[in-house]
């Protein structure tokens, strides 16, 4: 287990599935993180009008029937088109494979909240009469709906559920499936996170009357973390979900590692419903690097959570400064900037959208940052372009979620069992 | 509406609940559900849809004599000759 000073168990990361505003694989996703392609766009939401959000566009008939669609939810079509994805890339046949042994962990923000809206909507058009009350409803808003839709695609009969975590929701559900394996509950695990929170009107309703819901003529330039101009969230849908097994497994089937899970951490603030804690914040990344192992000096690439909201990004920048400090060794960038705010996939997403620096030692930037807000002053900010870098060992993400939920995850560039440093595989790219 | 309405009524119900079905060759006097994948979720579906689309009820006792496309024609036709 990652732990202080304990190295039994080792996880990595041997897939990667995931859709995203402005990609739906993850060659797609990081070719739009470095030409600065942002996906949002506008949307038509009942009750509102036009919002700006990202909308993904995989094809969900790829891995369903469209009777499964009309049954199921969107969370759940996501869920299955990023499970099976991440099992393709990692080269599993599961039909080969102990299924009873592969445990799906999905993080969300918040699920049921869809399909509710969509039931009244329903039953509005028959002056609310609850005998027109879809008997899909129930199954379909369950907390564990998202993972629960996987197992029935895939035929998988190990443990499945949701974490609840706000936005930190994607590093959760990573971390739980790396817990599992360590405990040895499992044998593989689906983790990350998934949202279809752009299809609530509530959502938008919601960050429009805490003031934080973004706008700007242009969709593209809407979602502007640390910048003085920034206007709020933008709300998008997305997934990603990340095959993790045990290191040993993994290099038995000689495949492809992305990386190695070296540290993580979760804490609360125990402040407040939605404003966040750079106190926390901070804990929450030092016990991160302990259990990594590590110092801040060691980290190459911070990926920050920031939404683009004048609350959240400087306490977030704060927090990043005491760390590291004013000139940190780390490169910063941000995902949000190009894709607006996943929710319950985020932070997967955008550690996912990190993975390939360990090759190609590109940092991909944050964008729409043209005045930059002297509170979220940071030293190697990437600012609108991306920036190639000497090396990448360490990737740092953070995501923080409401009712101060911390998250952090470190993943390390993998060189070969037991050497730290030797840039040589074990595994072929 | 006729006998003939209302099996075309029944058909597009059913193929918007089970839209990756082919329903061409159908037959009447066989239950559905041995010739198509349709399950209880489904059948439940099709008396929703009859409820919101002809305000007909159709009580559970009832269900069985849905279980064809000619039992579900001969059932609906009292209930739906005056639509």
């Amino acid at each position: 287990m990652v732990t202080e000073g304990s190295r039994e168990t080792r996880v990595v990361i041997t897939g990667v599935g995931l859709t995203a505003p402005n990609g739906d694989n993850l060659a797609q996703f990081r070719k739009g993180l470095l030409e600065g392609r942002s996906g949002v766009q506008r949307l038509s939401v009942r009750y509102i009008g036009d919002v700006l959000a990202g909308i993904c566009h995989f094809d969900p008939l790829k891995y369903q029937k469209k009777k499964e669609l009309r049954r199921g939810t969107r969370a759940g079509s996501i869920a299955i088109y990023c499970a099976q994805e991440a099992v393709a890339d990692a080269g599993l046949d599961l039909a080969s494979f102990d299924r009873s042994r592969v445990g799906v962990y999905l993080g969300i923000t918040e699920h049921g909240t869809v399909e509710t809206e969509n039931e009244i909507y329903e039953i509005k058009q028959f002056d609310y009469d609850v005998k027109y009350w879809s008997h899909h409803h129930n199954p379909r808003v369950v907390a564990n709906n998202p993972a629960g839709e996987v197992t029935l695609n895939l035929g998988i009969t190990g443990p499945h559920y949701t974490l609840g975590a706000a936005c930190a929701g994607g590093n959760i559900g990573l971390i739980h499936g790396l817990q599992m394996l360590t405990l040895n509950e499992v044998d593989l695990a689906l983790s990350g996170g998934v949202s279809e929170s752009a299809g609530s009107f509530g959502i938008f309703a919601g960050f429009r009357s805490e003031g934080a819901l973004a706008s700007h003529p242009d969709p593209e330039k809407a979602c502007r973390p640390f910048d003085r101009d920034r206007s709020g969230v933008v709300v998008a849908e997305g997934g990603c979900v990340f095959v993790l097994e045990r290191l040993e497994d993994a290099l038995r089937r000689g495949v492809r590692i992305y990386g190695e899970v070296a540290g993580y951490a979760v804490n609360s603030d125990a402040a407040d419903f939605i404003f966040p804690s750079a106190e926390r914040q901070v804990e929450c990344i030092r016990l991160a690097l302990n259990r990594a192992g590590i110092s801040p000096d060691d980290v190459d690439i911070i990926n920050t959570h920031g939404t683009g909201t004048a609350e959240g990004d400087p306490v977030e920048c704060q927090a990043i400064r005491e760390v590291f400090g004013q000139h940190p060794h780390a490169y910063i960038n941000n995902t949000k900037s190009f894709i607006g705010h996943a929710m319950g996939a985020a932070g997967a997403l955008e550690l996912a959208g990190n993975l390939p620096s360990f090759e190609d030692r590109i940092v991909h930037p944050t964008i729409n940052l043209d005045n930059l807000d002297p509170k979220c002053q940071l030293g190697n900010l990437v600012i609108n372009e991306p920036r190639r870098i000497d090396k990448v060992d360490y990737i740092l993400n953070n995501s923080f979620g409401m009712l101060g939920i911390n998250s952090v995850v470190i993943v390390k560039r993998f060189c070969g069992q037991g050497s730290d440093d030797s840039g040589n595989r074990e595994t072929g790219d | 509406m006729t006998k003939e309405q209302i099996r075309n009524a029944i058909l597009e119900i059913i193929a918007q609940i089970i839209p990756d079905e082919d329903l061409s060759g159908l037959k009447g006097d066989i239950p559905l559900r041995e010739q198509v994948e349709l399950d209880s979720m489904d059948f439940l579906d099709i008396i929703m849809e009859l409820r919101k689309r002809y305000g007909v009820e159709v009580p559970e006792d009832d269900y069985m004599q849905l279980a064809t496309l000619d039992g579900c024609v001969a059932y609906l036709d009292p209930r739906m000759r005056e639509i």
